[in-house]
């Protein structure tokens, strides 16, 4: 049975699961959304995914949505294939869930405000607001300081195994990177610095990386 | 002498979260207070607790947690034989309570926390309520209203008939909520009314509101 994923492949959200699904071999379909058009908020898309936003997944009758919701679902329902995303112990999954928030309240609004004022809202050609960009930036040097400590402590955020957490943050480093061309707050912390170029370098990422044509 | 602790006080939302949850497990605690207004929660030793500075800050004998969300769920699992049954059913049926948990902390939260802040909060710290903020917000909480009122016909709880996390993460904001001039967005949805009747009633949660009387 092939997971179909509702989205395009260059969203960080939708990335966020081809990258889990790419990490426990499980097949999938990805059936494009026209997001530039508003398919996403059309009423046939809306019975997918209610608040209009991709990705959404449809598993034979399993529908689900939310990508940290998707992850945690195919990092259980394939625990025993693949790299074990999810952390052995009870204790290992609550470090794993606990920087899964880390990464869903500290991270994730700064990088997706610095990426919609400095490179999305620019190609659709309206005015960013720098001072706000600059704003985030400043905080995302902070909480990245605090990913510098804990990295100098264990190799992955939640322990000495790669997991979920780690893969959460990929499609929006990756932005920061790239398309905003703040790499320096990467490169600069060494500790930061190379744990991206580890998880980045994971197979499933790079071929997900093709795919996208990135 | 309990072995769990939680760092935090009984007005911040993310503390109640925590606290709830320990009531539904009938679990014994000890809550430490944190002086936020002396801004020990930004310096040593808390920061050891939790390095981003934030309340609460967990610990069950050497584990140490933060991030409300992954505390909760770590009690829920830890201790899944004792108390009421927050993450139950099988691998398909968390999977669904796991959206449901995104949903709150996604959707909801970001805009339910605003409201809160502004209309319950901000008053008893005799700061002023911006109202084109409340405005704002309590326009985008009745679209989110909406889509768990139609949620909310097809069963009593978010997720089944059974009262999971997913229910109980709503639980600090929808009280605060319920106070203030945002009652009508729940009162003109019945469903979503009864239902935020329903688990503000709860034993559990009456607990976590007797502890702000002290």
């Amino acid at each position: 049975m092939v997971v179909k994923v509702y989205g395009t492949v260059r969203s960080a959200c939708v990335q966020r699961v081809l990258a889990c699904l790419l990490e426990k071999e499980v097949d999938f379909d990805v059936v494009h959304v026209d997001l530039e058009a508003g398919e996403q908020k059309r009423p046939e898309f809306l019975v997918l995914q209610p608040f209009g936003q991709v990705p959404a997944i449809e598993d034979g009758y399993l529908k689900l949505y939310e990508s940290r919701a998707i992850i945690k679902y195919y990092a259980a329902k394939y625990a025993d294939h693949g790299p074990n995303l999810l952390g052995s112990s009870l204790e290992e999954r609550a470090l794993v869930d606990q920087w899964l928030e880390v990464e869903a309240h500290n991270f994730n609004d700064l990088v997706y405000t610095l990426v919609l004022q400095l490179v999305i809202l620019p190609r659709m050609g309206k005015p960013g607001d720098l001072a706000l960009a600059h704003s985030c930036e400043q905080k995302l040097e902070t909480v990245l300081d605090v990913y510098e400590q804990r990295l100098s402590k264990s190799s992955y955020l939640a322990g000495e195994t790669f997991s979920l957490a780690d893969l959460s943050h990929l499609p929006g480093i990756r932005y920061l990177m790239n398309e905003a061309k703040m790499g320096n707050l990467v490169t600069e912390r060494k500790n930061v610095n190379a744990w991206w170029e580890d998880i980045s370098n994971r197979p499933a990422w790079k071929k997900l990386m093709q795919l996208a044509g990135h | 002498m309990a072995p769990i602790k939680v760092h935090g006080i009984p007005l911040s939302t993310a503390t109640q979260r925590v606290l709830a949850t320990l009531y539904e497990k009938e679990l014994e605690f000890e809550l430490v207070p944190v002086d936020m207004k002396a801004g020990e929660h930004k310096k040593e030793p808390f920061l050891s607790l939790n390095p981003f500075g934030q309340i609460p800050a967990f610990e069950d004998g050497d584990l140490k947690l933060f991030e409300s969300r992954a505390i909760t769920k770590y009690i829920a699992h830890q201790y899944a034989d004792k108390g009421t049954d927050l993450a139950c059913g099988d691998t398909k049926q968390k999977a669904i309570i796991g959206v449901a948990i995104e949903v709150e902390a996604h959707q909801y939260d970001p805009i339910a926390s605003k409201l809160s802040w502004e209309l319950a909060l901000k008053p008893v710290f005799g700061m002023v309520t911006d109202k084109a903020v409340v405005e704002e917000n309590e326009a985008k909480l009745a679209k989110v209203l909406d889509i768990y009122e139609s949620r909310l016909a097809h069963s009593k709880y978010l997720t089944c008939d059974c009262f999971t996390l997913a229910d109980l993460h709503h639980l600090p904001t929808v009280q605060y909520l319920l106070g203030t001039e945002a009652k009508k967005l729940f009162d003109s949805r019945p469903h979503v009314s009864a239902w935020a009747a329903d688990i503000t009633a709860r034993p559990a949660w009456c607990k976590v509101l007797a502890l702000q009387k002290h």
